[in-house]
């Protein structure tokens, strides 16, 4: 645990990040779980995928810092969470056409 | 003797010709196709015999000669099925038979059938038959026979069936192409057991005596007798099928509603004489090896011509009489070979089979031929309906008395010849079978007699339309065919054909002869006491004897039990739950599969909610098993 | 290339020209070019063929060829020939080209049916050429797909049950025989899927066993095998016109080629240990596919069911392993082809105009439409086996060449399913007797017309090839017989 509470790279222990990061991830989940509504649920993934972000590039910059593999997947993720935003606000937006809301459970009419 | 190919080509080529332009032919046309090629192929059948029976004796011994053999089909390194053309006496006496016989029946059919609807058919068909009926007595092989046989049996359910919107005729074409059929079943099998032993189909190779290629027949056995005994017997099933013999007789009274001319020639003259003329074939393989089952057919045949004859004598169709005569008279040609032995005088019964043969072929025709006649005269098929023909049809009247004379065994008329030498043959055998079949020939000349007193005296009958006389075209015929019946006895048979091909002279025994033309004469004189007159003596008798009358003229209830087998156990016990078992066990376990698929499917489609955070929930716990598991085990 | 490919490649191009084909009139002339090219091709084939041996051509197959197309499991596509296949081929050309013929006013999406159609076609002649195990089964799965759809689509009655049902048990079976096939492979050890690599190894006999029961079983379907024929009556029952004619014409036929060029040729000696299950599943078929044909009322059905009997006597000859026999179940598999395709094609000519295929609901139709009635009693008695029709040199074939089976159970088995001759003239003879002849049963039916020519067409080329086969079988039998000897020479006996 000490090792971690050192210094390493800046004023800010790497345990910080990974704490925000874990809330972060959590609060997705809970979110995702527990949200009705699509606008929602689509927030909720995105705070998973920030997430997951931010562990990339803390575990990069500290654990390898002279590699970059880390920060590309970073980088990478947060051009795969535009797209998905992207395909998932039109979704919703049919879904709402349809329907007259964006309420989860109507997906489930999409069902054969 | 190429030219004997052609006596095959003729009928084929006119069965072709009218058959295929049969909606572009008149009818009169095709009539005259017929016929020519008829008249064609007779004359060449008579160039034939009279060839063959002057050039192929030699060392006074009738020589084989196969004039064309090619092979049809090979089955197996050694097996072959050949067609060809093989002359010996008796398929050339046959060729003289079918050929006279179906040419006076197309010459008759241009009258009898004037005006009817598919008179090309008719005529097509005609020629079928005849080619079939040739290229089976010209058989070189016992398996081109079969397939000629199957053929004969075709043209057979298609003339039967020549009637087609009457249902009494489909039902009897039908009837008569199942059971010959069923018939046939045994006689293939045999075939096939004698191949299978012999690895030869050759007549040639089978008559040749040289009993080596019977030694593995003879030596391997099933079921307490030996192979070549399963072998012949199965043959003669089929040629017993063929020719009506108990209990496959069944088919033949009721072939009779074809048109008559048809009855004269496949059910009185020619087709059914085949299992004669199949056991007649073989005769050397029955009596060298298995002269057992010879001694069945001898049994079979005697037991049927008594069984017929009595049947003859209670029927009332004009038709029908004939058919069970038919019946009975070739019991005796099978009784004929089944006492028989090969050589010189005990090679009698062969000889006088095949003479009864002949002779038969002739009378009977012109019997049916007659009968023809009246029919078309009175358009009824029951005695009830005539009497008192004789004044309107003299010419029919004669040809048709003389033919009963023939059939009765009065001398000096042809059968009284044929039939003498069968009794004599049979008194040979033992003094049972000689008895009893000299009481079936004295029961012959009363039913005969019977139905010829009930047409032509008996009752004044008040007919609507007075009959009149036949045209030429079928009384020409009649007379043709009566000149055979009255001289046919002098030919000197035993010069042509013997069991052993030598010459034999027949003498006849007067002793017999004397006896049987008693009683043939004491037949005819109660025949003419009872029906010359109109009496009801005939049914007081029949009354007296009530039960066995009613048995007889339902000739003995075997149509009945052969309906009660066919309809009621093989249609509604076999076939039908097997329908049901297809449609509910074969295949309602297929569908029963499918249905379990589908229960299945519902049950577990609930997992499928449609939920997505459901779906989420089960896959973070699914995660989380599997860590946990990964870490603890 | 091969020429061989050309039985593909003609089909294959079919197809593409009806995807540009504009009209009903198009349509049909790119269905009648094409199917009389293939017919042409079957002509060439058979005499090039028996040119080739009679120069002295020895090889198993001829005309062979190979082509890599996916290397890593060594699955070529490997063409080649011997008598089997050029008779399997010509039956197919002819079943084709009449097919076209009987389908001629089909309706509606006539283009979308005869795409199918070829595509079939192309499924059916691929299957005949290859001698690749994996692209056989490529081709066999293509031929089936089509099926589907053609009876889903254009077939009548409860067509949705019977498409499926149809489909699924053949996939079902063909699931089996991937198993087998991918066994040979694997157990053989040969550097390829070829059949006549294959053969040159030896499978191990306990693995031969496995195999042996997957691939004869699955193919086994295919051909009807007794109990899993349930698809064939009611698949045949719903299926338009030409494709009950194809399907059983041809289709079936797959599965007894493939019994014995897979399951026979590779696997002799499992064949032989194995052969009396099977027989007597096949033998009871036989009767039992007779029997039950006896008592149904639908003309289909009884067809289907005769042909049931049929295909299974082909199993049933296969199985025999004589030579003879072996000829004689090619030959039945020709002759019944032809026969069960002019059976079809009448019995459709027919429902065509009655709208009614129960035989109790028809009666006389003989005076009404004389060439139908008298071509159905053709087929009728070419079924009952009469001689100058096909049925009967091959079933006389057959049955000699069984009896060269000495064994008690061989011998019973044999003679049970020779008792299928009389059962076969009862139910033909009651059909004919019921619709065809009689009196007009629904005056309806009085006004109904004959033949069309393309209808005759059809029909007599049919019975041209029925009556060819029967009265000069000796041409056609010699070639497929001498094909046969490699496949017995492998038999131990």
């Amino acid at each position: 645990m000490g090792e971690f509470l050192i210094n390493a790279g800046g004023p800010i222990p790497m345990i910080g990040f990974q704490i925000v990061s874990l809330i972060m991830f959590f609060a997705g989940i809970y979110g995702f779980f527990t949200r009705r509504n699509l606008i929602m649920i689509l927030i909720s993934v995105e705070l998973i995928l920030n997430a997951v972000d931010i562990n990339f590039a803390v575990f990069n910059r500290y654990l390898y810092p002279d590699q970059m593999e880390g920060l590309f997947f970073a980088l990478f993720g947060i051009a795969i969470a535009a797209c998905e935003t992207a395909v998932a606000i039109a979704i919703i937006i049919n879904v709402y056409r349809n329907f007259g809301n964006a309420d989860v459970d109507n997906i489930k009419h999409l069902k054969g | 003797m190429e030219y004997t190919l052609f006596i095959l080509l003729f009928p084929l080529a006119s069965f072709l010709i009218v058959g295929l332009l049969s909606n572009k032919l008149s009818h009169k046309a095709s009539g005259l196709i017929g016929t020519t090629s008829l008249t064609v192929v007779t004359l060449l059948s008579y160039y034939t015999a009279w060839a063959y029976f002057t050039t192929q004796k030699i060392d006074g011994v009738y020589q084989s000669l196969t004039v064309l053999n090619t092979t049809w089909l090979r089955v197996g390194a050694n097996l072959h099925i050949d067609m060809g053309i093989l002359l010996d006496p008796i398929s050339v006496m046959m060729l003289v038979v079918i050929s006279t016989v179906s040419l006076m029946v197309h010459i008759y059919s241009l009258g009898y059938m004037k005006g009817e609807v598919g008179f090309q058919r008719y005529y097509s068909f005609l020629s079928l038959f005849t080619f079939s009926m040739m290229g089976l007595v010209l058989a070189t092989n016992i398996f081109q026979m079969y397939i000629f046989w199957e053929l004969v049996g075709v043209s057979s359910y298609l003339l039967i069936g020549f009637y087609y919107t009457k249902p009494a005729a489909i039902a009897a074409s039908k009837k008569a192409f199942i059971v010959t059929r069923f018939a046939d079943m045994f006689f293939l099998i045999g075939i096939l057991v004698l191949s299978y032993f012999t690895q030869t189909f050759d007549f040639g190779i089978l008559m040749s005596g040289d009993a080596s290629i019977f030694s593995s027949a003879i030596g391997s056995s099933f079921l307490g007798a030996s192979a070549l005994v399963w072998a012949m017997a199965l043959i003669f099933i089929g040629g017993a099928g063929k020719s009506a013999m108990f209990p496959l007789h069944i088919w033949l009274p009721d072939a009779m509603e074809g048109p008559t001319p048809v009855s004269a020639l496949i059910h009185a003259a020619t087709m059914v004489v085949a299992g004669v003329y199949l056991v007649a074939r073989l005769f050397p393989i029955y009596i060298g090896f298995t002269p057992e089952v010879l001694h069945g057919i001898a049994y079979v045949g005697a037991f049927t011509s008594l069984f017929a004859a009595i049947i003859a004598i209670a029927q009332t169709d004009i038709k029908r009489v004939l058919a069970f005569s038919t019946i009975s008279q070739i019991g005796f040609m099978m009784v004929a070979l089944g006492v028989s032995k090969l050589e010189g005088h005990e090679g009698l019964g062969y000889m006088s089979s095949m003479f009864h043969l002949f002779t038969h072929a002739m009378f009977k025709a012109l019997l049916f031929l007659g009968a023809g006649s009246i029919i078309h005269a009175v358009h009824s098929n029951e005695m009830k309906d005539m009497g008192g023909l004789r004044k309107y049809m003299p010419v029919t009247h004669w040809t048709f008395l003389i033919a009963c004379l023939a059939i009765a065994g009065i001398p000096p008329f042809s059968g009284f010849v044929s039939k003498d030498e069968i009794l004599t043959a049979a008194f040979h055998f033992s003094n049972g079978m000689g008895i009893w079949m000299t009481v079936t020939a004295g029961l012959t000349a009363f039913y005969m007699f019977r139905l010829y007193y009930n047409i032509f005296w008996g009752k004044a009958t008040n007919y609507t339309h007075i009959p009149h006389e036949s045209p030429v075209s079928m009384t020409f015929p009649l007379v043709f065919l009566a000149i055979p019946t009255v001289l046919g006895g002098f030919i000197p048979f035993g010069h042509f054909v013997t069991a052993d091909r030598s010459d034999y002279t027949i003498h006849l025994d007067w002793t017999i002869a004397t006896v049987s033309i008693i009683l043939a004469v004491v037949g005819i004189i109660i025949a003419t006491v009872l029906y010359r007159k109109p009496s009801d003596v005939p049914n007081r008798i029949a009354n007296s004897i009530r039960g066995f009358h009613q048995a007889a003229y339902h000739r003995f209830y075997i149509d009945e039990i052969y309906l009660f087998i066919t309809k009621k156990i093989i249609f509604n016990c076999v076939s039908r739950p097997l329908a049901w078992f297809d449609r509910h066990i074969v295949d309602g376990f297929i569908n029963g599969l499918a249905s379990a698929t589908d229960w299945v499917s519902i049950r577990i489609r609930g997992f499928q909610s449609g939920e997505i955070q459901w779906y989420a929930y089960v896959f973070l716990f699914g995660t989380l098993l599997i860590t946990a598991l990964l870490l603890f085990i | 290339m091969n020429f061989l490919s050309l039985f593909v490649l003609v089909p294959v191009l079919m197809i593409l020209a009806l995807f540009l084909s504009k009209n009903r009139k198009q349509v049909l002339a790119i269905m009648v070019t094409g199917s009389s090219l293939l017919v042409i091709l079957s002509a060439n084939l058979v005499y090039q063929y028996i040119a080739a041996r009679n120069a002295g051509a020895v090889d198993p197959m001829l005309f062979t060829s190979s082509v890599a197309w996916y290397k890593p499991l060594n699955i070529n596509y490997s063409v080649g020939v011997d008598g089997v296949s050029v008779a399997m081929l010509c039956l197919s050309s002819v079943i084709v080209f009449t097919g076209v013929f009987t389908s001629w006013r089909i309706a509606p999406l006539t283009k979308e049916f005869f795409l199918w159609f070829s595509l079939l076609a192309a499924g059916v002649y691929g299957f005949f050429i290859s001698t690749d195990l994996f692209t056989m089964f490529l081709f066999y799965e293509t031929a089936l797909i089509p099926m589907y759809l053609l009876i889903g689509v254009w077939g009548s009655g409860k067509k949705e049950y019977s498409a499926m049902k149809l489909t699924l048990m053949l996939m079902g079976s063909s699931m089996i025989l991937l198993v087998g096939i991918l066994g040979i492979y694997f157990s053989s050890g040969a550097n390829s899927m070829d059949i006549l690599e294959i053969v040159k190894t030896t499978i191990p006999v306990q693995q031969q066993y496995l195999f042996f029961t997957l691939t004869f079983f699955g193919f086994g379907v295919l051909g009807a095998l007794f109990p899993f024929h349930t698809w064939s009556p009611d698949g045949h029952a719903s299926a338009p016109t030409a494709v009950s004619m194809l399907h059983a014409g041809v289709l079936m036929k797959l599965g007894g080629y493939g019994c014995f060029r897979v399951a026979i040729y590779l696997m002799p000696e499992a064949a032989e240990k194995l052969s009396p299950i099977f027989l007597v599943l096949t033998g009871i078929g036989v009767v039992y596919g007779a029997l039950v044909a006896i008592r149904q009322t639908d003309l289909k059905y009884i067809n289907a069911y005769s042909s049931v009997s049929h295909c299974n006597l082909v199993l049933f000859a296969i199985l025999m392993l004589t030579q003879t026999a072996m000829t004689g179940a090619v030959l039945q598999m020709l002759s019944h082809g032809l026969i069960t395709a002019l059976f079809f094609a009448l019995i459709g000519m027919i429902y065509g105009r009655t709208h009614t295929r129960l035989i109790t609901e028809m009666g006389g139709l003989m005076k009404i439409m004389p060439f139908l009635g008298v071509c159905f009693v053709i087929a009728g008695l070419a079924n009952i086996g009469l001689p100058g029709l096909s049925g009967f040199a091959a079933e006389m074939t057959i049955f000699i060449g069984a009896f060269e089976n000495t064994e008690i159970l061989y011998r019973v088995l044999t003679i049970a399913s020779i008792t299928s001759i009389v059962i076969g003239a009862v139910y033909i003879l009651r059909t004919v007797g019921k619709f065809l002849y009689g009196s007009i049963q629904n005056p309806a039916h009085a006004t109904l017309d004959d033949a069309h020519w393309y209808e005759r067409f059809a029909v007599i080329t049919l019975i041209a090839g029925i009556v060819y086969i029967g009265s000069f079988p000796l041409g056609v039998s010699d070639m497929i017989h001498e094909s046969l000897g490699n496949v017995v020479a492998q038999l131990v006996r």
